[in-house]
């Protein structure tokens, strides 16, 4: 028998059945959806002349004629962002080490992760909407729903690192005869440290982005601005707060890596 | 090795001074900064209302049980628009994210002056910029309805897909398209064997990821109006019926319990 004289790539999944069923499952969905999905064209088409003069309103920005309340409502998402990051984590140091299975002993383990696993259902502005019901309009709801976001990620992502860190070193340090504490702060917290505090820049990042958007439901910051200049269709004013909003998390991103670069 | 001399006894230190010093510094630093922001947050805050927290929670949480299960039969269209946005969303991403991907990788790009820094920009501001903040301006925009909520997390994913993929895209094994080169395909052909299968799995890994993300995004998208459940959430809490609030939290917690349990199906079976 001669070998074959054409070839043919391999297929992405092997089993056809498995490939064809998905591909038709698929299609089926995908026809559903776009059936039922009412798009009002009319709507839309009345749109695109002021979707013209959104994107126009980009040249050139207006920073001037609000300026001392994108000031304001700027200032104000920075501080929650760092308090609310700063609480976060604190909060969630306790609760991560509860977390990695290496640590604690499995009671804890469960509880630990079971309060993770809750603030990390629901997003941020659904927590923010219960909290401005609970503590009024205002920065507090927006801290109480960002630092919850906080524990859940940054948690979580601690008690993984402790998980994957390296026994060996950690075995040394018990076998000098150190205290639990001397034995989590030089033979687990050094070896965790380098990738937390990246996280924790990136979670800076990550607050700052929802921050600029828990105004919409009242829980202070820039969204509230935002929101005003859409409503008003002053889309200068809205174009120069998204800037802002671009810039400072370009911002935050680069002086992360920079900042990763220098401790390690 | 930081060592301190004392006499004749050498004494182990962890960090040497300055170093140590520098941390101290740091630390101040921070606390300072914490404390200046909270009192800030203070100032902002009618204590009063926070004091008065427990008592209301507990209150809340009184009116919110049972849930209002017969609303249930009002809730089914809202869960299918919000698959359907976070669907649509992210397969409009994928097909967008795809070429901007190979645009923004060192090793494709056509011109790493002129068309790289251009996908790193769209990249950037696509990602900068929440969903939330998507809908709410394509709204104005569109009008509302599931329409906007879709090219919201399509807008919002693109940067996340191209991102991770033209890292993908940068990491691949470069004996495999010379191989492919050597043979003498062409441009194109070098892209559809010598690179694309290389990327393949990590692709269906990220569409996947990003769905299970969407679904959790799409969920709020109606608090300004971009269709799904989130429409009927603001409306209820607007209209203070708590029962159905309750119900609606539980349907979303489901929702999201689901896509999650599918997409890490799908990555393990791929993977």
């Amino acid at each position: 028998m001669s070998a074959p004289r054409t070839w043919k790539r391999p297929p992405f999944i092997e089993r056809p059945l498995l490939r064809w069923g998905l591909i038709t499952g698929g299609t089926i969905f995908l026809l559903l959806s776009i059936g039922t999905m009412e798009v009002n064209w009319e709507r839309v088409a009345a749109g695109l002349p002021r979707a013209e003069r959104f994107v126009a309103s980009f040249f050139p920005p207006d920073f001037t004629s609000k300026s001392s309340d994108i000031w304001e409502g700027i200032v104000e998402s920075l501080w929650m962002t760092v308090v609310s990051t700063i609480i976060g984590i604190l909060l969630s140091i306790p609760v991560g080490l509860g977390a990695a299975r290496n640590l604690s002993p499995r009671f804890v383990y469960l509880i630990s992760r079971g309060i993770l696993a809750l603030s990390r259902t629901f997003p941020e502005i659904i927590i923010a909407l219960f909290a401005v019901k609970l503590f009024g309009f205002g920065p507090f709801a927006g801290i109480i729903a960002l630092s919850i976001g906080s524990i859940g990620f940054y948690g979580k992502l601690l008690a993984e690192d402790i998980e994957d860190m390296d026994p060996v070193q950690a075995e040394a340090v018990k076998a000098t005869g150190a205290s639990w504490f001397q034995w989590l702060n030089y033979s687990v917290q050094p070896q965790v440290m380098p990738r937390m505090i990246g996280l924790a820049m990136y979670r800076f990042d990550i607050n700052f982005r929802e921050s600029a958007v828990l105004g919409i439901v009242g829980a202070g910051g820039i969204g509230a601005t935002l929101l005003t200049s859409f409503g008003r269709y002053e889309f200068s004013s809205s174009a120069a707060i998204l800037l802002i909003i671009i810039g400072i998390v370009m911002a935050v991103e680069y002086s992360s890596g920079y900042i990763r670069k220098w401790i390690q | 090795m930081p060592i301190k001399q004392q006499g004749d006894i050498k004494i182990w230190k962890r960090r040497d001074r300055n170093r140590q010093l520098a941390i101290w510094f740091g630390q101040f630093m921070a606390v300072a900064i914490f404390v200046y922001c909270w009192q800030l947050v203070s100032e902002n805050t009618i204590w009063m209302f926070v004091t008065d927290a427990p008592r209301q929670a507990a209150d809340m949480m009184d009116r919110m049980v049972p849930p209002k299960w017969s609303y249930m039969s009002d809730l089914w269209r809202p869960v299918w628009d919000t698959i359907t946005i976070a669907t649509l969303g992210t397969l409009m991403a994928v097909v967008l994210a795809f070429p901007i991907a190979f645009l923004a990788a060192r090793n494709t790009t056509p011109s790493s002056a002129l068309v790289r820094p251009v996908a790193l920009f769209i990249i950037v501001s696509s990602r900068s910029i929440n969903s939330l903040l998507w809908a709410l301006m394509l709204v104005t925009i569109l009008g509302p309805g599931v329409f906007a909520g879709v090219l919201a997390i399509g807008f919002r994913s693109i940067g996340f897909c191209a991102k991770l993929l033209y890292e993908a895209i940068e990491e691949i094994d470069e004996t495999q398209v010379e191989a492919v080169t050597a043979t003498g395909a062409s441009g194109a052909q070098i892209l559809n064997y010598g690179i694309v299968p290389q990327i393949l799995p990590a692709f269906a890994g990220i569409s996947v990821f990003r769905w299970d993300i969407n679904v959790r995004e799409s969920a709020i998208l109606g608090l300004v109006g971009a269709g799904g459940i989130g429409l009927q959430l603001s409306s209820s809490i607007d209209t203070v019926t708590w029962t159905q609030v309750s119900l609606i939290l539980l349907v979303i917690l489901a929702t999201v319990i689901v896509s999650e349990w599918v997409s890490a199906k799908v990555r393990h079976a791929i993977i």
